[in-house]
C-alpha cells in the first residue's frame, strides 16, 4: 500500500516542527528518511503512524484518508532507537503481545511466534526476560514484534543506532530480506548517509523540518537538487567554496581556475557555490581533468584502507578522502587535485545548476 | 621486586568509621542486650536472668495485644497508602506548571514535624470545636476520639494517610517519570488498553521505587510513636497503644529496664525479619 503525505505541517506553539511536506512512499523497497539529529525524522514518523496529528495537511494510506484515524485502527508497527519491550514478559510473550490484542487462537499465536523467532534467530531466547538479553537480542525482539503483526506500515526509527558496529552490519544486511515480499510500506530513519546508500530504495532528505529532496537513493546521491541535500547526504561533509563563472572558466581564486564542461557553458556569468565530495579531491594526480590546489594539513585520519585528510584551503576547512595510506605531517603544505568533471555548482538560491 | 612495607597504617584510616559504627550502633545495641538478660535494682547491682525476660514478654497478654494492634494498624496503612499513592501519582500532570504546584502540595505534609501533626489533628478532630469533629457530629455520626476506640482508630489512620501518602506519591511519580515516551507510543501502536499499559509497563517499571515505598512505609508505620501519642496518648483505654508507646511506658513509666530491653530486641528482630521478607518477595524475579 502506498502512503501519501499531502502538504503536511506541524506547529507546536509558535514553533514550526515540520514545514509543508509532500511525500509518496511505496511498498517496494525501503523508504529512507535521512537527516541529522533534530531534522524532524522521528516527528515525521509519528505523524505517519498517527501518534501525532498534523496541524494541516492530509495523510492517505492505501487510497484512504487516514488523517483523523487513531493509531490503534491503522495497523502500524514501529521499532524505536531505544530497545522497547515489555519488561516483565519473556521474549515469547513480548512477540505474541500484538497477536493477543487482535484475539488470535493460542495454537496460531505459538506457530507465528515460533516462525518469526526462527527467522530472527531468537528461538533459544524465547523463555528469557528482556533484561537478560544483549542489546542486539533486545532489538531483535522488538523487530520480531513489528514483523509478527503483519502491519501495513512499518516504521523503523534508527533501529540500529544503539547497537555496536558488528551487530549493526549484520542486522542491516538482514533487514531488507525480512521485509521482502511482505507487501508492507517500510520507512527507515537514519542519520548515516552510508546506511541509506546500502539499504537502497528511495530516500527523503530532511533538514530542519523540511524535505529537501525525495527520489531514488542512488539518484539523489549523485544529483542532489540543492546544496542542503548534498550536505545532508554526504559523509564526510561535502566541501563547498564560493566561485565565479567567467566566460568558459570557473575561478576559485587568483591562482586556480578551470574550464567548465561543455554542457555547462550556458551558465550565466557570476557567483556560484562549488560543491565537491571528499572522494573527488585526491592528494595525488590522476588521469582525468583536474585542478591543482594547495592546502595546509590539519589532521590525517587513517583507517585500514582509506585516508581522510582534513586541510585548510584559503581559510575554508576541506576534506579529502582517498583509498590507500597517505600520511602527511600537520601544518605542511600539500597539493590536492580537484576532479573538475565531478564538481557540482549551486546558484544563489542553493539550487543545482543543470546542463 | 620491592620489599613489602609492613605497618599498621590501615587501621588508622578505617578508625573513624569503626568509631562511628561502634558508638552509633554496636554499643547501644549491646547495652540493650546487656539489660535484657539481667535484673537490676539500681546502685549498679545486676543479677543474671538468662532468657527469663524474653519468656515473660512473649507470654504477656499486654505485649501480644499491642503487637496485634500494631500488625492490624500497619496492614491497614499499607493497604490504603500504597494504592492511593500510585493512583495520585498516575493522576498527576507530567508537564506544565501543574507539576510544580502538585509537587509542592504533595511535599507539604512531609515537612511538618511529627508532634505538630499530632497537635494539629488533635485540635482538628475535637468533637466540640474541631472542624472535623464538629462536622462529623453535625452530620449525625457519634464521633469522639477520646472516648470511642473506633473514632480513635479512624482519626489515627486518617492522620497517617494524610501525613505519609505523599511519600508514596513522590516515589511512584519519580518512577513514572523515568519511563521513556517510546514505551507509551509502542503500547498505543500495539493497541494496548489503559489497564494493560499500567499492568505491563508502568507497574513493572515502578517496581523498584515501590519496593522502597513499601519498605519505608512498613518500617515507619510499624514504629509509629509521636503522632498517636500526641493525639490519643494510647487511649481510650489501651486501644491505640502501639508497640512503641507500650515500650516507652514499660521502660520510662514503670522503669522495668529488663523487660523493656527484651521487648526492644524482639521489636527490632520483627522489623528486620519482615523487611527482609518484603524485600526478598518483591525482588524475586529481578535480574541484574
Amino acid at each position: 500500500m502506498t502512503l501519501i503525505l499531502k502538504n503536511v505541517t506541524l506547529n507546536v506553539g509558535v514553533n514550526t516542527h515540520i514545514y509543508p511536506s509532500d511525500l509518496e512512499l511505496r511498498d517496494t523497497g525501503f523508504n529512507i528518511l535521512l537527516g541529522t539529529t533534530l531534522a524532524g525524522k522521528t516527528t515525521l514518523m509519528q505523524i505517519m503512524a498517527g501518534l501525532i496529528k498534523p496541524t494541516t495537511g492530509e495523510i492517505w494510506f492505501g487510497g484512504r484518508n487516514v488523517t483523523g484515524t487513531s493509531v490503534q485502527k491503522r495497523n502500524v508497527s514501529m521499532v524505536h532507537q531505544q530497545f522497547i519491550n515489555y519488561p516483565n514478559m519473556n521474549v515469547f510473550e513480548n512477540i505474541a503481545s500484538p497477536l493477543r490484542v487482535i484475539g488470535m487462537s493460542k495454537a496460531e499465536v505459538t506457530r507465528q511466534v515460533e516462525s518469526i523467532a526462527e527467522i530472527l534467530k531468537m528461538t533459544p531466547m524465547l523463555g528469557r526476560k528482556p533484561a537478560e538479553l544483549s542489546g542486539g537480542q533486545q532489538q531483535r525482539t522488538a523487530l520480531a514484534r513489528a514483523l509478527v503483526k503483519r502491519a501495513d506500515l512499518v516504521l523503523l526509527d534508527e533501529p540500529l543506532a544503539n547497537l555496536d558496529f558488528k551487530l549493526r552490519e549484520e542486522l542491516r544486511e538482514e533487514l531488507p530480506k525480512m521485509f521482502e515480499n511482505r507487501g508492507c510500506c517500510v520507512v527507515y530513519a537514519t542519520t548515516e548517509p552510508m546506511e541509506a546508500l546500502l539499504l537502497g530504495g528511495h530516500t527523503a532528505c530532511l533538514n530542519e523540518g523540511r524535505i529537501t529532496q525525495f527520489g531514488r537513493t542512488g539518484k539523489i546521491y549523485r544529483e542532489p537538487e540543492n546544496l542542503k541535500t548534498a550536505q545532508v547526504f554526504s559523509d564526510p561533509p561535502i566541501n563547498t567554496a564560493p566561485v565565479t563563472k567567467q566566460d568558459n572558466r570557473i575561478i576559485l581564486n587568483d591562482k586556480v581556475n578551470w574550464i567548465l564542461d561543455k554542457d555547462l557553458h550556458k551558465m550565466a556569468d557570476g557567483p556560484y557555490i562549488l560543491g565537491i565530495r571528499p572522494h573527488h579531491i585526491l592528494p595525488f594526480e590522476t588521469d582525468g581533468k583536474s585542478a591543482q590546489i594547495d592546502g595546509k594539513i590539519l589532521v590525517t585520519e587513517l583507517s585500514g584502507s582509506e585516508s581522510t585528510i582534513h586541510f585548510n584551503m584559503d581559510g575554508l576547512s576541506w576534506v579529502s578522502q582517498a583509498s590507500g595510506i597517505h600520511a602527511f605531517d600537520r601544518e605542511t603544505i600539500n597539493s590536492f587535485y580537484i576532479q573538475t568533471d565531478k564538481c557540482l555548482y549551486f546558484d544563489n538560491n542553493e539550487q543545482l545548476v543543470r546542463a | 621486586m620491592a620489599a613489602k612495607i609492613k605497618n599498621q597504617k590501615a587501621w588508622f584510616f578505617v578508625m573513624p568509621v569503626v568509631l562511628l559504627v561502634a558508638f552509633n550502633a554496636v554499643i547501644p545495641l549491646m547495652t540493650v542486650v546487656n539489660y535484657s538478660v539481667q535484673e537490676t535494682f539500681g546502685n549498679n547491682l545486676f543479677f543474671w536472668q538468662g532468657i527469663g525476660w524474653f519468656e515473660q514478654v512473649l507470654n504477656s497478654e499486654r505485649f501480644q495485644s499491642s503487637l496485634g494492634r500494631q500488625i492490624v494498624f500497619t496492614s491497614i496503612i499499607l493497604a490504603i497508602e500504597i494504592p492511593l499513592g500510585i493512583a495520585i501519582a498516575l493522576a498527576m500532570p507530567r508537564k506544565g506548571v501543574g507539576v510544580s504546584v502538585c509537587l509542592v502540595l504533595m511535599a507539604l505534609p512531609l515537612l511538618i514535624p511529627w508532634n505538630v501533626v499530632g497537635s494539629m489533628w488533635n485540635i482538628f478532630a475535637l468533637p466540640e470545636i474541631g472542624l472535623l469533629g464538629k462536622a462529623l457530629n453535625s452530620l449525625g455520626f457519634d464521633y469522639n476520639f477520646t472516648r470511642q476506640p473506633l473514632s480513635a482508630w479512624f482519626t489515627v489512620i486518617l492522620m497517617d494517610v494524610w501525613h505519609w501518602t505523599s511519600l508514596v506519591v513522590l516515589l511512584a511519580y519519580a518512577g513514572l517519570c523515568s519511563i521513556p515516551d517510546a514505551y507509551y507510543q509502542a503500547a498505543r501502536i500495539d493497541g494496548a488498553s489503559r489497564w494493560a499499559i499500567f499492568r505491563f509497563i508502568q507497574l513493572p517499571k515502578m517496581k523498584r521505587v515501590l519496593t522502597i515505598a513499601v519498605l519505608l512505609r512498613f518500617m515507619d508505620s510499624f514504629m509509629i510513636y509521636t503522632e498517636p501519642f500526641v493525639l490519643t496518648g494510647g487511649g481510650p483505654g489501651n486501644t491505640t497503644t502501639f508497640l512503641s508507646i507500650d515500650l516507652v511506658k514499660t521502660a520510662l513509666g514503670q522503669f522495668d529496664l529488663g523487660p523493656a530491653a527484651a521487648m526492644s530486641l524482639i521489636y527490632f528482630l520483627i522489623v528486620l525479619l519482615v523487611s527482609w521478607v518484603f524485600y526478598t518477595l518483591m525482588m524475586k524475579d529481578e535480574v541484574e
